[in-house]
């Protein structure tokens, strides 16, 4: 039978469907017991709505792999950040029209300051995924998930998502 | 060394009670951005009210899960503070719960990860990030709304007056008003508004399960259908 971990890093992320769940750095583990299948994975946001479905989908690719029994475990620590995106997840989303996150800032989001005031005093903006330019401005702080902020190219006028650094 | 139910219980219900509050801004806030921002930060609230009630459930040790807590209890057995339970009221009241809520919540969940309680430090260091981005985004519409036109800025100030009084039950199990303060006061100087005076009314109750009326309302219409179709799925 195929290892598990190579089984469940395959499985695509429902709501960003060009990287897969270890490109996005959600798969933690994945191993082989006498009898089943142990997947680890760590959630992006408390609430994110996908986390059910990827269990789902990890549990319905081993099973199709020949694992009869599978247990999907939920890690909380280390919390996710975006700074465990794959070089190649950053490339894929960025192909598809999605700006990659900047690194985060300092080791771990809850420990750095939050940076207060108007939009000219935040962190650099992204590039533009499609054009490249660096003149964009956010238009919305919270975009069609979670983990995404709504941005336009004042470039070639394009709007893009972008995943939030967290 | 684990945390208490009660304890668990209460930031569960903080959060729960301000999911289903930002819920009802769904699909009427005043632009289609800010409707996606609000239920982006529910949905966040939802997702550790979840986990956090579950936690609280299992340190209960008497069988209930998360919806077992969030469906089947009356009023009085909420822990929740009475700030999440008040009424959204307009735009700038919905910014100053969130605000003053979240720059709470944000430093709690911090000293919560660090905390010695695992399970709950698992918890908390996701959510703080989350809480962090919430002080943010009401950071910006409190600014902008109190340094904005002479309307903006007499709601804004109306609501900050009006919500103030409820924010002192936040800090009567722990000693984060200082650093609170030190995140709040900032941001009402920079909006132009003027930061109300201690020593007024500040009522309390929620911790101990006496609420206002507005909890009742809001429990019924969150549990109806979990009690006229217990176990109902979708």
């Amino acid at each position: 039978m195929v290892a598990p971990y190579e089984v469940a890093a395959q499985v695509l992320d429902p709501e960003l469907r060009v990287v897969t769940i270890e490109e996005l750095g959600i798969l933690r583990d994945a191993r082989a017991e006498p009898d089943r299948a142990v997947v680890t994975i760590t959630p992006t946001y408390s609430g994110c709505p996908a986390m059910d479905v990827i269990r789902a989908e990890v549990t319905r690719a081993l099973r199709r792999a020949g694992w009869a029994t599978v247990e999907v475990v939920t890690q909380l620590r280390p919390s996710w950040t975006t700074d465990w995106i794959t070089e190649s997840g950053r490339a894929k989303l960025a192909a598809a029209g999605i700006a990659p996150p900047a690194p985060v800032r300092g080791t771990d989001g809850a420990a750095g300051p939050v940076p207060l005031g108007m939009p000219g005093r935040r962190p650099p903006a992204p590039a533009c995924p499609w054009c490249g330019s660096t003149a964009t401005e956010e238009v919305s702080r919270f975009g069609s998930t979670a983990c995404k902020s709504l941005w336009r190219c004042d470039q070639c006028r394009e709007p893009f998502e972008h995943v939030k650094a967290i | 060394m684990t945390a208490s139910f009660e304890e668990v219980l209460a930031l569960g219900d903080d959060a729960l009670i301000a999911a289903q509050r930002l819920a009802e801004w769904c699909a009427k806030a005043p632009e289609m951005e800010e409707d996606i921002a609000l239920t982006n930060i529910a949905l966040d609230q939802l997702g550790a009210a979840r986990m956090l009630l579950s936690y609280a459930g299992e340190l209960e040790g008497a069988g209930r899960d998360e919806d077992a807590l969030a469906y089947l209890r009356d009023d009085r057995e909420f822990r929740n503070v009475l700030l999440v339970e008040l009424p959204n009221g307009d735009f700038a009241v919905t910014m100053a719960k969130l605000l003053f809520l979240s720059a709470y919540q944000r430093d709690r969940y911090r000293q919560l990860a660090a905390g010695p309680d695992e399970r709950l430090a698992g918890i908390a260091a996701t959510a703080v990030k989350e809480s962090a981005y919430h002080v943010d985004h009401a950071s910006l519409w409190t600014i902008r709304l109190g340094d904005g036109t002479e309307e903006s800025h007499a709601r804004m100030q109306s609501a900050v007056d009006e919500i103030w009084p409820y924010t002192y039950e936040l800090f009567d199990d722990n000693d984060l008003r200082a650093g609170w303060l030190a995140t709040v006061e900032p941001v009402l100087a920079e909006a132009t508004l003027t930061r109300p005076a201690d020593g007024g009314w500040a009522p309390r109750g929620g911790r101990q399960g006496l609420h206002t009326e507005h909890l009742s309302y809001l429990l019924a219409e969150m549990q109806v259908l979990h009690r006229a179709h217990p176990g109902a799925k979708w």
